[in-house]
């Protein structure tokens, strides 16, 4: 039975870290996010459920575990193929409110599944509360295997294969449970459900095949005539899909100035799950076909350095590369987080695009990008960071939500101590209107150049902005008369209009591309002069982010909202951010199913029962589920930068707490038997080490870890493992301590603790996206640490 | 006699292809008299930003005259006339009405004139240019588009829009220079093509943004000596700073 909890928390895990990769492809990352974190009020419901149908349940306990664990792989894959058919499109929500319906039907489909999964180990711990500590271990450990292989299973397959993996180990664990029945049908029935695993592998892919909204950039690539896809690569990172059109090929060149002669020559595009576009170039060896490149506004450092030594970080499809590579410079190390994309640029495509990056002056590296720049001790004279994300995405404030620690004041400051004397940092962005992230570019870059000693930053920013993109540069040693005057020129030839330089005349703000007042020209003015009153008036969230509020993409100010909201039909709604609204509409419809769901029948049962203390105890287990995740949460973040590669962080950080915290778990069993003994009530003494801990670490030990940021990947990989364990380790215990304890006084109360510890993970999931937006996520540990405490005192003393 | 009754049943022929076919009144008057108030409203709400007080008559009376309902997926139809972008199958959408009727407005054509657009779509964008200009050129890229597009203007009387499936990147070359040029989808880049087959003097209008939510929108102007000025304009009342107007 251990056993079979441990592979169904593993494969629930592993369920729902394939969903968000395949919602995020098939649909947009804040949907999936919405769509998946309620989804998962099923753990909570789940309680609800046991609670109801206890007796009934545990009498055939081995017959419902099974059952539940062979629905959950049923249901894992059936759900998943049924909710491709609902034609949900998130963007057109602000105006067709059926939308909701189909977006509400996509959460009741995706919480069966976990429903059945939570009811699996609910039923396994509140049956044997009296081993919770060794019921959750197994329950954790298997959650903590799961994540750590369905990552590793999504380098051999693409994630809708990764469906069948996980009803596979469903199916194994309701075999796996039926091996204790007591009845024999139920033990013939769990024979045939091992046989069933072969089924699932016969299962046809294309029943599985991802229908992608038709209003992502690759949909919408495909739909144009003669369009064919090359090839497709999937890993971890994303799904990369190579299109070519023979009859109108790919052409992208953000910014290209009306002034070019000609556009790009043929492009073949690439999309990361179905959107986030790069463009590999087409090079014959003719240099007339590259002409482009120099009409483009990335071209504009070329033209104020001499054969510059060049960083890019975000090599892509290989566009700033040959900017870099037909512009001058002497030499490229460019910088990719996705190895598929540079092995597609080096192998498949190599010849397609004149072998670019295997050319004698270039240096592919592939790496996350911050990381490459803390380990680097080069120095370069130019420093670009690419243009990844596409525009409507970056419009529509999809990525609201997404921590970038590339956008960051200590990554501006680590990339201005990598520059050479003279060096500059350019960097190009979708240019949005009002102003949003020009303006936060170069807030950052001012707070980064005064932490380094630079009193007046003035002198050392530059702006230009074409029809639709924003480029900022940073020089190190600030510009002269010289570079100015180049840089106006610059501007000149290619009908761009400069934005920002020190002395510019306002009258040159608005010449080529009018505006109906010079916003950018104003803004950037003001960020250098008053900025506090101007970030303050501004409708927009313009403060730079940090490395503890990683939020760049983040714009919202909740005073703008009525205003927008009020003209959402008359263009409005596209200067909404929808991904935090989303976030914050997760919470409320959470709140309230969670209400109906669980508390409400909580409190009906309570109101026939003559039971007290339940509000207590239930305020216990609620408390519990939001400050795990909170901590958890936070130092998968504060990891993340710290081991360089999101995934391989998520995955180590995510495993190692929790197989951690279920070796906590197993451990406080020990405190069982001292219940009721004259010590020290061992939740006090759990509880205030977790909060010494985690204090101790996000106001001490993180800031030095930055120090070892250069150490071999493995042993950085158990360093942070190493710190991590005693905090994920006392982590484990609470839970299984209360589990104990409620199973000795009020044994009826245990599922209940079950789903309200459930629900309150759901609510602790969006919450902590929320708190680390405003406060940042070393509030975010605190909190969870003052959880904690508080949690302890909820308690109910052990029985003496 | 025989003769005559020909002649008279040819011209009446010729005069039903002549007129619109929707020229008869329809069940959609009224919320299509509805929809021009929006858009009056709209237009007078946001005058300080898209620099027009109000719209071009003949633009009015065109979004007043073309039947928008013919140009949506029928169970769509009743939806046709709200101020609102409605998907048309292949993941493109037929444009907000008041968007539409600015873009028209701000590609400022005269009745003897030739527009192109790229990207026909539901091809209502192009029956609106159809009434106000003299030859309408429209490029699509996704085939059953322009197909369902050629049949529903042709069926709809409008004889004076050419159009053909294919790369709108390099323009319609036999047909410039024109004297308008309409983007309808957001595009990273101006095609260098599509400027140069813009008469001195002439407009080119693109959308900015995600499908459903267009942001803002990039008048081009080619002066008389061939030299470029742009406008860009966040076609909504919303100004960005506290207490600033």
């Amino acid at each position: 039975m251990l056993a079979a909890v441990a592979l169904v928390s593993g494969s629930a895990i592993a369920y729902e870290i394939l969903l968000m990769r395949l919602l995020s492809i098939v649909q947009w990352h804040h949907f999936a996010y919405m769509i998946i974190s309620l989804a998962l009020l099923g753990y909570g419901v789940s309680g609800t459920f046991i609670a109801l149908f206890k007796s009934r349940l545990q009498r055939a306990l081995h017959g419902s575990f099974a059952a539940s664990a062979a629905l959950f792989a049923i249901s894992a894959v059936v759900c998943f193929v049924l909710a491709q058919r609902i034609p949900f499109n998130g963007l057109e929500l602000v105006w067709n409110p059926y939308q909701l319906v189909y977006l509400s039907a996509l959460y009741l489909l995706f919480l069966v599944p976990f429903l059945f999964a939570a009811t699996c180990v609910g039923l396994a711990l509140t049956t044997f509360a009296w081993a919770a500590g060794r019921v959750y271990l197994f329950d954790l450990l298997g959650a903590g295997c799961g994540a750590m292989a369905i990552v590793a299973v999504l380098f051999v397959v693409a994630p809708q294969g990764g469906l069948k993996f996980v009803a596979a180990v469903a199916m194994v664990a309701a075999s796996l449970a039926c091996v204790g029945a007591e009845s024999a049908r139920v033990r013939f029935a769990g024979s045939l459900t091992g046989t069933a695993v072969l089924l699932l592998l016969v299962i046809p892919m294309d029943w599985l095949v991802l229908r992608l909204s038709p209003y992502k950039g690759l949909s919408q690539a495909l739909a144009a005539v003669d369009a064919r896809p090359l090839g497709e690569y999937s890993n971890p990172l994303g799904l990369l899909t190579v299109v070519d059109n023979p009859t109108i090929p790919f052409r992208y060149a953000p910014g290209l100035s009306f002034n070019a002669p000609r556009g790009p020559p043929r492009q073949l595009a690439v999309f990361t799950d179905g959107d986030a576009v790069s463009a590999i170039t087409h090079i014959d060896g003719s240099l007339d076909s590259l002409t482009y490149l120099d009409y483009t506004p990335g071209a504009l450092p070329y033209h104020l350095l001499d054969a510059p030594r060049v960083l890019v970080l975000g090599a892509g499809g290989g566009h700033e590369v040959l900017l870099a590579r037909h512009l001058g410079a002497s030499w490229i190390d460019a910088v990719e987080l996705n190895p598929l994309m540079v092995r597609l640029l080096i192998d498949d495509l190599g010849a397609f695009a004149g072998n670019l990056f295997t050319t004698h002056n270039v240096a592919v590296h592939v790496s996350e990008a911050r990381a490459f720049v803390a380990d680097s001790r080069a120095r370069f004279d130019l420093i670009k960071l690419a243009l990844l994300d596409s525009a409507a995405a970056s419009g529509a404030g999809v990525h609201a939500l997404s921590e970038s620690y590339l956008y960051t004041v200590e990554a501006f400051a680590s990339y201005l101590q990598h520059l050479s004397p003279g060096g500059i940092l350019a960097i190009t962005r979708w240019l949005k209107l009002p102003p949003r992230d020009s303006l936060k570019l170069m807030a950052t870059a001012i707070e980064a150049l005064r932490r380094a000693g630079v009193a007046d930053p003035s002198r050392h920013l530059a702006m230009v902005r074409s029809w639709n993109t924003v480029t900022l540069l940073v020089r190190n040693g600030g510009f002269s008369s010289a570079d100015i005057e180049r840089l106006r020129e610059f501007c000149r030839a290619r009908s761009f209009d400069a934005v920002y330089y020190h002395g510019m005349p306002a009258s040159e703000a608005n010449r080529f591309n009018l505006l109906s007042e010079p916003y950018f020209h104003m803004g950037a003015t003001r960020l250098l002069t008053d900025a506090a009153a101007f970030t303050a008036q501004y409708k927009f969230h313009l403060t730079p982010a940090t490395d503890d509020q990683p939020y760049f993409y983040h714009f919202f100010k909740w005073r703008t909202l009525p205003e927008l909201y009020a003209l959402r039909a008359q263009g409005g709604a596209g200067l909404i951010e929808w991904g935090y609204l989303l976030l914050i509409a997760t919470l409320l419809q959470a709140g309230v199913a969670g209400g109906v769901l669980i508390l409400l029948p909580l409190w009906l049962q309570g109101r026939s029962r003559s039971g007290s203390g339940g509000l207590r105890t239930g305020s216990y287990f609620f408390v519990l589920g939001l400050a795990f995740l909170f901590i958890e949460i936070a130092f998968i973040q504060k990891l993340i930068l710290f081991l360089g590669n999101p995934v391989y962080a998520v995955a180590v950080v995510l495993s190692g707490f929790l197989v951690f915290a279920g070796l906590g778990s197993g451990f406080s069993t020990r405190f069982d038997k001292l219940e009721g003994t004259r010590r020290a009530d061992p939740i006090h003494v759990v509880t205030a080490i977790i909060a010494v801990i985690a204090t101790g670490y996000v106001l001490l030990l993180l800031d030095l870890l930055p120090l070892a940021i250069g150490l071999a990947e493995p042993l950085k990989v158990l360093l942070a493992l190493l710190v991590i364990a005693p905090l994920a380790f006392c982590m484990g215990m609470p839970f299984p301590i209360g589990l104990h304890r409620v199973s000795v006084r009020r044994p009826d109360f245990l599922p209940w603790a079950w789903g309200l510890n459930g629900f309150a993970s759901v609510l602790s999931a969006a919450l902590a996206t929320l708190l680390a937006i405003q406060f940042g996520f070393t509030a975010l540990v605190l909190c969870g640490s003052a959880l904690y405490l508080g949690a302890a005192w909820l308690l109910p003393a052990p029985a003496r | 006699m025989r003769t005559l009754r020909v002649a008279v049943a040819l011209f009446a022929l010729g005069t039903a292809c002549a007129l619109p076919a929707h020229a008869e009144s329809d069940a959609f008057a009224e919320p299509r008299a509805a929809m021009m108030r929006l858009i009056e409203k709209d237009v007078a709400l946001t005058r300080e930003f898209t620099g027009a007080a109000q719209f071009d008559a003949r633009v009015m009376q065109a979004m007043a005259r073309v039947p928008r309902h013919e140009f949506v997926p029928g169970p769509l139809r009743n939806h046709a006339y709200e101020n609102r972008p409605l998907p048309i199958g292949h993941g493109q959408t037929i444009s907000q009405p008041y968007i539409v009727a600015l873009m028209s407005d701000l590609a400022d054509v005269d009745a003897d004139e030739k527009v192109l657009e790229v990207g026909t779509g539901s091809g209502y964008q192009a029956a609106i240019l159809a009434e106000l200009v003299r030859e309408v050129y429209s490029i699509e890229i996704i085939e059953p588009l322009a197909e369902q597009a050629r049949e529903r203007l042709a069926r709809l009387g409008y004889a004076n829009v050419t159009t053909r499936l294919g790369d709108g990147y390099y323009g319609w070359q036999e047909h410039a220079p024109f004297d308008a040029i309409l983007v309808t989808a957001a595009a990273n880049h101006v095609p260098p093509s599509l400027i140069a087959q813009l008469r001195a003097g002439g407009r080119l209008v693109i959308p900015v943004g995600a499908r459903f939510l267009t942001q803002q929108l990039l008048l081009v102007e080619k002066n008389a000596d061939g030299s470029l000025r742009t406008r860009q304009i966040l076609p909504v009342r919303f100004v960005p700073l506290t207490g600033s107007h």
